[in-house]
């Protein structure tokens, strides 16, 4: 799961997947509110899940988390 | 039976407030306000301004491009979140100041106020009620706006369009939600606290929006209203010649053409005026329209407090 959110999210920022720190806030790599909303509408649909988006939900290791217990 | 738009105006505040003039009485930036919503500059009503002047602009400058006079005017729609008083409606002060005796009626349906209009003034002109409409959006959203808080208040501006339609053998095909309960405070203004001794309801009235969750409101609402109308006709978006979107944030937008492709189909102008509610989709048809031919397949499409959407597909 975390494979497939980093290239979705790779794909969108137009990096290598390797490049991009899953631990820390999407505002530090480059993420700000409306591109997570994005994101997160394209991972919904990639991965068959409902996303709802809290500000607990703030870097990419606690996104997958949060999708692997749904 | 069906409609046809023959005129289009628009009335815009004379002010222009830059992000640059927000920079300077508020702790924001051009990049800040440009990068995350395209916005470069809005028009406000400033002085003594009103928005039954804006309406009045447009309502006259659609009838003149129509070649209709006032007194042809069968049914008059205004679409506004709210106009100079609460009480008469805008359009009954707009039918006193343009000298004419007909129907009127105010909608307030946020954003999509003018699909809205479409829809109610199709029914009307398909029923023989009507041989010509006039439907007026007009906004003054520098009123709702909380101007404490930067996060809303740089996305706003006023303005006024307004289209003249008459009767037509081509009938529009719509698409409308309305999602209810499921998420209407995401986007709202309360009404402000009144004096009744009786009650304690207090808001200061502002308008309030959670950016996240309208963006994915937004962009789920525009593909689901786009690809009803599509299936519906049995068209691709390869057949439909121009897509006007509810400008409400350039990143809307793109997030449409992510999901469509062909960006040349979404105009967009959301850089000089900010999000005007229900006057951006009449106001980019007004600016927009010289590339259409006639025959052109248009979608205007809609979104916004309801939480609405609203999509029509009308041929030019």
């Amino acid at each position: 799961m975390k494979e497939k959110v980093l290239d979705i999210i790779a794909a969108y920022k137009g990096v290598d997947a390797a490049d991009i720190p899953t631990d820390k806030p999407f505002n530090d790599i480059g993420l700000d509110s409306l591109d997570v909303a994005e994101l997160v509408m394209q991972i919904e649909d990639a991965c068959g899940v409902e996303i709802d988006i809290t500000p607990e939900l703030n870097c990419i290791d606690k996104l997958v988390e949060y999708i692997e217990s749904k | 039976m069906g409609l046809k738009i023959i005129g289009t105006g628009c009335g815009l505040p004379g002010k222009i407030v830059t992000n640059n003039d927000l920079a300077a009485i508020m702790d924001t930036s051009d990049e800040w306000i440009s990068q995350r919503t395209g916005i470069r500059q809005r028009r406000i009503l400033s002085g003594s301004e009103t928005l039954l002047e804006l309406s009045a602009e447009a309502a006259a400058g659609a009838l003149q491009d129509a070649g209709a006079s006032p007194e042809e005017i069968d049914l008059l729609i205004v679409t506004t979140v709210g106009g100079d008083y609460k009480t008469p409606s805008m359009s009954c002060l707009l039918a006193g100041e343009l000298g004419i005796n007909c129907i009127t009626l105010d909608i307030n349906m946020a954003c999509c106020g003018f699909v809205y209009a479409l829809n109610a003034a199709n029914a009307y002109l398909g029923a023989d009620m009507a041989k010509k409409i006039l439907i007026v959006s007009a906004e003054a959203l520098s009123r709702l706006t909380d101007w404490t808080d930067r996060s809303t208040c740089v996305l706003f501006g006023d303005a006024a369009a307004a289209v003249v339609l008459e009767q037509a053998d081509s009938a529009p095909v719509f698409s409308m939600e309305l999602r209810g309960k499921d998420g209407w405070e995401h986007l709202h203004a309360a009404r402000g606290t009144d004096n009744c001794p009786f009650n304690d309801f207090e808001n200061n009235g502002f308008l309030r929006m959670d950016g996240q969750d309208i963006y994915k409101f937004a962009v789920s609402s525009i593909t689901a209203r786009i690809h009803e109308i599509l299936n519906t006709c049995s068209l691709s978006i390869d057949d439909i010649d121009t897509v006007l979107l509810h400008q409400a944030n350039l990143r809307i937008i793109k997030g449409a053409v992510t999901r469509f492709g062909s960006p040349e189909k979404f105009p967009h102008n959301i850089e000089n005026y900010g999000n005007t509610s229900s006057a951006s989709v009449p106001l980019l048809l007004h600016e927009t329209k010289d590339r259409f031919r006639p025959g052109d397949k248009l979608i205007l499409c809609a979104f916004g407090a309801g939480l609405a959407s609203a999509a029509c597909l009308l041929k030019w």
